[in-house]
């Protein structure tokens, strides 16, 4: 088997409170390969979005090793960290964090603004992801000006900017009714066939059902990973 | 990022809060608007006390006649036997560094007389030296010279008003002036003073020879004394000598009055540049003051702005999160707010400066003041509205940058 694109071994997470220590992740081992589509599960409180938030490099481990296209996310600088987001990946939340009063482009275009990309390269690029969202038509929508399920493609779109090798989605269908879940499950169906990793945290099963791979978390573990 | 994107970004959001950026910039405004405002009146004021010393001459010193003390009476101002021109000789010739004395007598309300047009005016009997003291120029003609006062000549110098007033069409050089039946040629016109401190326009004056205006015009005689002047005016050769000057003048002064030693002077030495002054010193440090309440306004505006930048770094939490997330920098986040800052606090102190300008003008037109408007203070404004910008701006932005993505973006 080729080297897995991400590699996780005894990961842990300990968050200091002040009732005492959290233990978030208890020692998680993963191996996930380049063009992987991987549904993670589980309760609340299971350390399925600590487990995510590690893979995007938003926290970072207490203990052992996290290795994502080679390299390690350990002992990391703060902006190193924010410059391997920047070209390694790609997030989709569940309340799709646009920014209001913004139009769709400039949304989409934002990650390449801290890439340094000039404007006009910035405004082609974010056009061009906008279309393949299917929302070619409304680019200078402000967010106010467009449904939930649009939203989340403008989102989608601003996630693929940057040409990442991974889109990590935190429940993206969790504020969307079915039918507009339907729709943005179909775009993140294309991504993965054209070649894209796509992790997703989701609780629910018919969208776990439509992923390759579903991983499921228990007190901090791995309890289910099944093919 | 590239600063031209950052600063984009920075006019973006302010633009999308343009209300509460407006009154976030309010106090800024207000700060730099009223330095402006009081730089300028205190400019202004210190140009008009720098107008009215010269206007006096340079190092010059006022003698004039105090009061009487007879018999336990007190005498008004002037009541003391008046000085001569024996005095001014004395003053002269014994004191090294008076360069110049000039004894006066003057008298309001003569009226001059031309070809039937008539104008009330005040004349002067001087010493040729007094324009000299005086540091005033003849613009056109000459002044009279000592022979002619010597001889009582009918001869006269013209301050500007009078001229405009008796001459509209010009050709007062030469031309017959009658003063209470007196003809005088006149032999010279006097620069433009202006108004005086006091507002008496100093330029509508006639001066004559010493002589000419005692014995021709006024008659002004003084029991006892002969050749009697009003006060006299000297000219030190340095500012530094003004002091000893002034005591050499008391000592001959009392020598020739015959004061005994140990009675008070019945004469005083004036010097007026000091009297301006003092006062301009009070004036100054009420300026001083204003500009200190000035400042402390620019601060509080600066509070304001550190304020509004707290509430928007909060408020924009999610916002900042989500720029973490997909790969601002903290460097990025921090310059976006701090140029935010800047930005704000530039243009509150180019509009503040506009206004401080225009309010300037309106104090100005209002006639209580005299203003002079500085680029160099106008710029030296603008920089300390952004220099604001960035010492109030710094701690939200820095708060912003330190901000952990997960705990931002989750933040409600």
């Amino acid at each position: 088997m080729a080297k897995p694109l991400i590699r996780a071994r005894q990961l842990t997470r300990v968050y200091r409170l002040g009732g005492g220590d959290v233990h978030a992740l208890r020692g998680v081992d993963c191996d996930i390969a380049q063009g992987d589509y991987v549904a993670v599960m589980g309760a609340s409180g299971s350390g399925k979005s600590t487990f995510m938030n590690m893979l995007g490099a938003l926290d970072t481990p207490s203990g052992g090793e996290l290795t994502i296209a080679g390299q390690s996310l350990l002992n990391r600088t703060p902006d190193d960290l924010a410059k391997f987001r920047n070209e390694m990946v790609g997030f989709v939340f569940q309340q799709f964090n646009l920014l209001p009063r913004t139009t769709a482009l400039d949304n989409v275009a934002l990650p390449l603004l801290y890439r340094g990309m000039p404007a006009a390269r910035r405004k082609a690029r974010a056009a061009e992801c906008l279309k393949m969202v299917g929302l070619g038509e409304r680019m200078d929508h402000h967010p106010s000006q467009l449904s939930g399920g649009q939203q989340q493609r403008v989102a989608i779109a601003r996630a693929l900017a940057n040409e990442p090798r991974i889109l990590l989605a935190d429940e993206p269908t969790g504020a969307l009714d079915s039918k507009t879940s339907e729709d943005v499950m179909d775009i993140f169906d294309q991504l993965n066939a054209s070649g894209i990793t796509l992790i997703l945290v989701t609780h629910e099963a018919d969208v776990g059902a439509r992923a390759k791979r579903r991983i499921t978390f228990r007190d901090g573990l791995i309890v289910e990973d099944t093919q | 990022m590239n600063p031209m994107a950052a600063v984009s970004v920075a006019l973006t959001a302010l633009r999308v809060n343009a209300l509460r950026s407006f009154l976030a910039m309010l106090g800024v405004i207000i700060g730099v608007g009223s330095v402006i405002v009081m730089i300028s009146i205190s400019q202004g004021a210190k140009a008009a006390v720098d107008a009215q010393i010269s206007a006096l001459g340079a190092n010059s010193l006022q003698v004039r006649p105090g009061s009487s003390f007879r018999g336990g009476v007190r005498g008004g101002a002037g009541s003391a036997a008046p000085l001569s021109d024996e005095d001014v000789e004395a003053l002269r010739e014994q004191i090294p560094y008076v360069i110049a004395a000039a004894g006066i007598i003057q008298q309001r309300g003569l009226t001059a007389l031309v070809d039937g047009v008539n104008w009330s005016t005040e004349v002067v009997g001087a010493h040729p030296d007094y324009f000299f003291v005086r540091d005033w120029a003849i613009v056109e003609g000459r002044a009279f010279t000592v022979p002619e006062l010597d001889g009582a000549a009918r001869v006269a110098v013209l301050g500007r008003t009078v001229v405009n007033e008796l001459f509209p069409a010009g050709g007062a050089i030469g031309a017959t002036v009658r003063i209470n039946g007196v003809p005088l040629e006149v032999v010279g016109i006097l620069t433009e003073r202006g108004q005086s401190s006091w507002g008496q326009d100093q330029d509508d004056v006639i001066f004559v020879p010493t002589p000419t205006m005692r014995d021709r015009l006024a008659g002004f005689a003084r029991a006892g004394v002969r050749n009697p002047v009003q006060s006299i005016w000297v000219s030190v050769d340095q500012a530094r000598n003004i002091p000893l000057a002034t005591e050499e003048i008391i000592d001959v002064m009392r020598v020739r009055r015959n004061i005994r030693i140990g009675a008070d002077d019945d004469f005083s030495v004036v010097n007026f540049a000091e009297f301006i002054r003092a006062r301009s010193e009070t004036e100054s440090q009420l300026g001083l003051l204003l500009a200190a309440t000035a400042v402390i306004s620019l601060v509080v505006g600066g509070i304001g702005i550190m304020n509004i930048m707290l509430v928007s770094v909060t408020e924009r939490t999610r916002e900042i999160g989500l720029r973490l997330a997909i790969g601002a920098r903290r460097a990025d986040v921090r310059n976006q707010f701090l140029i935010e800052a800047v930005v704000l606090c530039s243009a509150g102190g180019l509009i503040g400066m506009i206004c401080g300008a225009i309010g300037a003008l309106v104090v100005e037109s209002l006639g209580q003041f005299a203003v002079s408007i500085e680029p160099t203070i106008a710029l030296v404004a603008i920089a300390a509205a952004a220099g604001v910008g960035i010492l109030f701006g710094f701690y939200p932005a820095h708060r912003a940058s330190r901000l952990n993505p997960i705990d931002a973006l989750r933040y409600e």
